[in-house]
């Protein structure tokens, strides 16, 4: 048997064989098995339960001027709290949305809780490649829109922090948020 | 275009690459048709077993490392997060730490077959040399990942290991300050056995290549100890022994599996999960099962240096074991002495197993100090005269002819082919 040739295995014919099966069932049965003990390495990769549990954190207002904003970390990423002013409002509620790049929860009002206008929580990061845009302090550089201005690539965003000048492609994005009070939001 | 490969695959993508840098005929060669002895048992396994705990060991030790603090103040809790907040933290690393009992075990035997079959004789006395560095390079390794979780054991492990050096002359102290980058054990020799963990493993695999690299010119040993003598001694290495090595790697991983789910903590010690301190040694010091048998060589002898000198002695004497063993029989099958005398040995080294997990009184100093007595002799005495006392059984003329012989009065096995050369060995 361990000597026959192996063209007994395999038929001129190109049938497949019982060899064949139990070729396939063994690679199968090998590569399911490798990738079971993968799975738990690359898995370790994933946020531990530590790093999960920092998931959320408080946010008081009071401190932050009109016309001022702050950055708070929140699961490691800076997120932009802006105190806005008549002006800003107005100027981000006028924007029609055929005049955005990324219409996408394009309108102010959606991009702040309602009774809240002059209260705009974003991600403080660039939706081009992950800087931090420049334009929490009156004196920083805020770009033509007077939101803020990505001092990496130039990507210019609006006071409702919706992306009006390329090269970002999304409006930056807005963390889960909730008003405690009124002068204080709890982030995550 | 003279020093191209000529290629043999129809796969134009495998032939293109092949031509250009022969990596596919070289596997084809040294793994799929490479030439056998077809009498191979199951402790022909334990290469291939080590070679895959070997990878086990590498790939869960990368991802130990991600979540690994080398700093004295988080060392130990870095290891308790690992094993409560990364996702299957604890199997990483119950693997990793069984694995290292797993990797002794399987040495173990692995060495054993070769002292049993003679597997260091001409010509392949190279390579068992080289296979003694690998040992004690797995040794060094597996002391210096003891050390890194941090707790008592492991820092008086590292304390008692490093102060070894010690008893030697003069420059003894020296070498042990200079071990510690400190004068106690402490931050710097932590973070420098985590790097010198990280790459010795990678020394190993070194190591090893020339290990399996050496096996490929001499070829295999096998039970019968005797030379390949024709292509009928032999068989293809695949899918012969690659299906051979698979069941073996199977029951190997469901053994190891059973460790790491069922019995995780059994050869570890408690004291372990006590965090390091560096004012009070534990009651009960014992280092990690495998190296039982050479902590004992080192307290059977009253004398510092002489018995860290045997110690060391115990592994450096199997460097020159081809030389010692006088007989030119391989295989202990012939060799009616050896063959019991062997086992003595084997016994010797496990009763100073034992005698290395208990405390140093009474009846397990004299037992310590004559098995310690009997691993030396047998290397240094007994093997040298008794290759001259002993007469050999009669060798077979061939591996195929005991193995027909027995089968079918000396024919041909019904329905095989035996004369028929094998076409690509």
């Amino acid at each position: 048997m361990a000597d026959s040739s192996a063209a007994a295995h395999h038929p001129a014919s190109g049938d497949v064989t019982k060899r064949d099966l139990l070729q396939l069932i063994a690679l199968s049965g090998a590569a399911i098995a490798a990738g079971a003990i993968a799975w738990p390495l690359i898995d370790s990769m994933n946020p531990s339960k530590d790093v999960l549990a920092l998931s959320s954190v408080e946010v008081d207002l009071t401190p932050i001027a009109e016309g001022q904003g702050i950055v708070v970390s929140w699961q490691g990423k800076p997120i932009f709290v802006r105190h806005r002013t008549a002006a800003e409002i107005k100027e981000a509620q006028d924007v029609k949305l055929s005049q955005l790049i990324d219409p996408h929860d394009g309108l102010d009002s959606e991009r702040v809780k309602a009774g809240h206008d002059q209260w705009l929580v974003v991600v403080g990061i660039c939706t081009h490649l992950g800087c931090i845009p420049l334009g929490n302090k009156p004196s920083d550089p805020r770009g033509e829109y007077g939101g803020w201005f990505c001092p990496c690539h130039g990507s210019q965003y609006d006071t409702s922090g919706r992306v009006r000048h390329g090269p970002a492609p999304l409006n930056l994005a807005l963390p889960p948020y909730a008003f405690e009070s009124n002068t204080k939001i709890k982030v995550g | 275009m003279a020093g191209l490969h000529k290629s043999e695959f129809a796969n134009p993508v495998i032939n293109w690459i092949d031509t250009r840098l022969p990596i596919f005929t070289m596997m084809q060669k040294e793994y799929g048709v490479f030439p056998t002895p077809k009498n191979f048992n199951y402790l022909w396994n334990f290469g291939a077993l080590a070679m895959v705990i070997l990878m086990i060991m590498i790939a869960t030790g990368i991802f130990l490392a991600m979540n690994y603090q080398p700093n004295t103040d988080l060392a130990f809790n870095s290891v308790q997060h690992i094993m409560r907040d990364v996702n299957f933290g604890w199997l990483i690393r119950y693997a990793h730490q069984n694995g290292a009992s797993m990797f002794f075990i399987v040495t173990y035997i692995h060495i054993f077959r070769g002292l049993y079959y003679g597997s260091y004789k001409t010509p392949r006395e190279l390579l068992w040399m080289l296979g003694v560095v690998i040992l004690i390079l797995m040794m060094a390794t597996a002391f210096m990942g003891y050390v890194l979780p941090w707790g008592q054991m492991s820092y008086w492990g590292a304390t008692v290991i490093t102060n070894l050096f010690s008893a030697f002359p003069v420059v003894g102290p020296k070498i042990v300050t200079l071990l510690w980058g400190g004068f106690s054990v402490d931050q710097p020799t932590l973070n420098r056995f985590f790097a010198l963990h990280y790459l010795l493993p990678f020394v190993l695999v070194g190591v090893i290549f020339l290990h399996v690299a050496a096996l490929h010119i001499t070829g295999s040993n096998n039970p019968l100890g005797i030379d390949v003598k024709s292509p009928q001694d032999t068989l293809p290495f695949h899918p012969y022994y690659t299906v051979k090595d698979s069941v073996g790697i199977c029951a190997f991983m469901a053994f190891f599996a059973c460790f790491i789910f069922f019995f995780p903590n059994l050869l570890g010690d408690p004291n372990n999960f006590i965090p390091a301190n560096p004012l009070s040694t534990p009651a009960d010091i014992v280092p990690e099962w495998y190296f039982l048998p050479y902590y004992a060589i080192l307290r059977s002898v009253p004398n510092k240096l002489l018995g860290v000198c045997m110690m060391f002695g115990s592994l450096i004497v199997l460097f020159v074991l081809p030389w010692l063993d006088t007989s030119p029989v391989r295989s202990a099958r012939f060799r009616p002495i050896y063959k019991m005398l062997i086992w003595v040995w084997v016994a010797a080294f496990v009763v100073l197993g034992i005698c290395g997990a208990h405390k140093p009184e009474g009846i397990w100093v004299i037992l310590s100090r004559i098995a310690t007595l009997y691993y030396f002799a047998h290397f240094l005495v007994v093997l040298p005269i008794l290759g001259k006392l002993e007469r050999p059984l009669p060798l077979p003329e061939s591996i195929s002819q005991p193995v027909l012989g027995r089968r079918s009065g000396g024919g041909p096995l019904p329905g095989a082919a035996p004369a028929k050369p094998m076409e690509k060995a």
